[in-house]
């Protein structure tokens, strides 16, 4: 599977609530299971990872949460007091506060800037070597372009200075297919599968960096196959109800009708999905592969179900 | 309101609940966690809300599902508010005694309006229009669209058009952004670093070289891009009065006693505490919450004992169950094969077995809400995708009246 994990920088996005944080949590923890040392970053402080890992608080220095994995959560303020103290020997790190103010400021005013402190410091972890991967669970698809375009956009406004000189070299690890990729999310419904569909599109215009996978999260499994579809629908009906209540031998039974239309809603909620995978499907191109996650109906969080789904992926990914 | 309890007597309630919201309302703003079908909750209310009663009703979406707008004849929807046709209700077998009335937030759209009317002069809204720096801004500036949704909000709450808003907000990362957008914006505004950067005009930047500052922010942004920056704020700084007065008056209405909020959250425990703080939050800053909605939760027979121990005795004996259903008849065909009718049996057996564990899930998650919350109302899994009038009402119905809903289960524990 064209070594998803071969890469050096991964995005995770896709639309709130499909399971980023699960995806990445999981490809990382693949990674590191696979021998390689793994960064796993949220771009959100308060997001998913520590529960995810059961590690506790994440922070903007990695955190080995197990052998070779570590977790971190990024924070643009101490991404520019890093930035300083290796890039411009200023002398006041550490105190900074005002200077911080002054470019939090800055940083809101103007455009791209905090973004490319997000991605100047994943991609300065990729260009050190300090990890063999690096995954991100990125923003949500409204905000994950704004971020990969970052660097071109300050290419363009940003004429000279420290910082335009920082953004060659980030595009060209991020605009590298065997380096850097994003792994859109989506779970088989509407606006999920819109939003990934959209990204696809909205990537390739405007940013360079490439579409290494799509992932449909939550598959349901199919509950009948082909004629067997016939046979429930047969004893839905008020015949099939009675002969089936006769079988069990407790007279009538309404609480059979109870189990059977429990049956009939996975029916229709996974027909619904597979109609919105086929459009996923085809809204991706064909050489990007589209990996199937299961429907967990366990626990769906936490570090057993980050293991099942890890496990999961690596059946997918071969490799 | 009286403490609700989970699911055996919260149906009720919460459908007296929204009832009275709509009615005593006129501003419902609907928030939480990404994902969780905030928007077509949003979208369901107030069609719902227009079906049941005489008066006007708009809902104001971020993002529309297009097949839904589509499905209202509503094609591009944009700014501009439009009637969903009467008609589109008659199609579904039920009027509509009120006008429902729909508009999508187009953010640059409304940011240009807003740069318009607080311009001194044309001119001036003409140059800021054009400032490369200023679309960028606008579209990235954080919480921008947080800010020009309440924004709009207060628009057309002063047009005084409709009867009931309802207001659906962006997706964004923290549910709670457009709470202190408006301030965040008057603050940013009327910052004492911005007035310093910007006035007396571009020669201060010059002054200020020695600062360290000035050296640093040189030295990685570049003196020419700090300048433009400059003067971009420059125009902008002039229609500061205007904006920060705005932006109290947006932050006051959703003070106001007849605006309330309603957070939507799915039963899975991230937007369970995701939307446990933000109830919190909301609370904190003397804000009301009407409703807590769960969403698309699994029907509540997946709880029932009875109905598990039945699944599991299915799944046990599917073989000789298979054989007594299909040797009692040769028809229908269906039913004739008993390995074919064993299979199914086996198979609905093991479903019900799997969706119990996550409705299981679910009841827990739904106590803790409706512990700490006063009104929950819960809307089951509707199983099609709610992408036309009909789906819509049919979860407005889950909304309002719960127990005359469809597909609405029987309370939860009622066997217990």
């Amino acid at each position: 599977m064209s070594g998803l994990l071969q890469r050096r920088l991964l995005f995770v996005s896709g639309k709130g609530g499909v399971g980023k944080t699960t995806v990445a949590a999981a490809l990382g923890l693949l990674a590191a299971s696979r021998g390689k040392r793994a960064l796993v970053c949220e771009t959100d402080p308060r997001g998913g990872l520590s529960n995810a890992y059961d590690c506790g608080p994440t922070a903007f220095q990695p955190l080995e949460v197990s052998p070779r994995l570590f977790a971190m959560s990024m924070d643009t303020e101490a991404s520019l007091r890093e930035y300083l103290k290796l890039n411009l020997r200023v002398p006041m790190v550490g105190r900074i506060g005002p200077l911080a103010r002054a470019f939090d400021f800055v940083a809101t005013a103007a455009p791209g800037v905090r973004e490319v402190l997000t991605v100047g410091k994943l991609c300065w972890e990729v260009r050190e070597g300090h990890f063999d991967i690096v995954v991100v669970d990125a923003s949500a698809s409204g905000h994950i372009i704004g971020q990969l375009a970052a660097p071109i956009g300050i290419n363009e406004l940003v004429r000279v200075g420290a910082i335009r000189n920082q953004t060659d070299w980030m595009l060209e690890i991020l605009d590298d297919p065997a380096q850097t990729g994003v792994c859109l999310v989506a779970t088989p419904e509407e606006t999920p599968v819109n939003e990934a569909v959209e990204l696809v599109g909205r990537l390739k215009e405007e940013t360079g960096v490439h579409l290494a996978a799509v992932i449909a999260n939550r598959v349901l499994p199919e509950l009948f196959s082909g004629g067997d579809q016939a046979t429930f629908d047969a004893l839905c009906s008020t015949g099939g109800i009675r002969r089936l209540s006769e079988a069990i031998g407790r007279g009538e039974h309404p609480i059979l009708t109870e189990v059977l239309e429990a049956a009939r809603l996975a029916v229709q909620v996974r027909r619904s999905g597979a109609e919105h995978l086929a459009r996923l499907r085809e809204g991706v191109p064909a050489d990007v592969p589209l990996i199937h996650l299961p429907y967990l109906f366990g626990r769906s969080n936490g570090p057993r179900a980050i293991r099942q789904v890890a496990d999961f992926l690596g059946e997918e990914l071969g490799e | 309101m009286s403490p609700a309890r989970p699911r055996g007597s919260a149906p009720e309630r919460s459908g007296g609940a929204v009832e009275h919201l709509v009615a005593a309302k006129e501003v419902i703003v609907t928030c939480g966690p990404g994902g969780v079908g905030k928007t077509t909750v949003a979208a369901a209310l107030a069609a719902e809300a227009a079906r049941r009663s005489p008066g006007r009703v708009l809902v104001l979406t971020v993002d529309p599902a297009r097949r839904l707008a589509d499905s209202f004849g509503m094609h591009g929807l944009g700014n501009e508010a439009r009637r969903v046709p009467p008609e589109a209700f008659a199609a579904t077998g039920s009027p509509a005694r009120g006008e429902l009335w729909a508009a999508m937030l187009d953010t640059a759209a409304s940011w240009d309006a807003l740069v318009r009317q607080h311009a001194p002069d044309e001119a001036t809204a003409r140059k800021i229009l054009v400032n490369p720096l200023y679309r960028n801004i606008t579209g990235r500036f954080a919480r921008s669209h947080e800010y020009i949704a309440m924004e709009r909000l207060h628009q057309l709450r002063a047009e005084g058009r409709y009867d009931l808003l309802v207001v659906d907000t962006p997706p964004s990362t923290d549910a709670l952004d457009f709470l202190d957008a408006p301030e965040r914006m008057a603050e940013f505004f009327s910052s004492t670093l911005l007035r310093w950067l910007v006035a007396p005009g571009r020669s201060r930047l010059v002054n200020m070289a020695s600062r360290p500052f000035s050296q640093v922010a040189d030295r990685i942004l570049g003196m020419q891009f700090l300048e433009d920056i400059a003067e971009f704020f420059l125009l902008f700084q002039q229609m500061h009065a205007g904006f920060t007065k705005r932006a109290q008056a947006v932050s006051a209405l959703l003070r106001e006693p007849s605006t309330t909020f309603i957070v939507v959250t799915s039963l899975e425990p991230g937007p369970v505490a995701e939307s446990m703080r933000l109830a919190g939050e909301l609370a904190r800053r003397h804000l009301s919450l009407g409703l807590l909605v769960a969403n698309k939760t699994l029907p509540s027979g997946l709880d029932d004992p009875g109905a598990a121990a039945l699944a599991e005795e299915l799944a046990a004996n599917a073989s000789s169950l298979g054989e007594a259903v299909a040797g009692s008849s040769r028809r229908p065909a269906a039913l004739s094969d008993p390995e074919r009718v064993a299979r199914v049996i086996g198979a609905v057996g093991h479903s019900f077995t799997n969706f119990r564990k996550v409705a299981q899930r679910e009841h827990e998650m739904l106590e803790q809400l409706a512990g700490e919350h006063q009104v929950v109302a819960t809307v089951p899994n509707i199983a099609r995708d709610v992408v036309d009038l009909a789906a819509l009402l049919e979860v407005g119905r889950h909304l309002f009246d719960p127990d005359q809903a469809g597909r609405q289960p029987p309370a939860r524990g009622r066997r217990s």
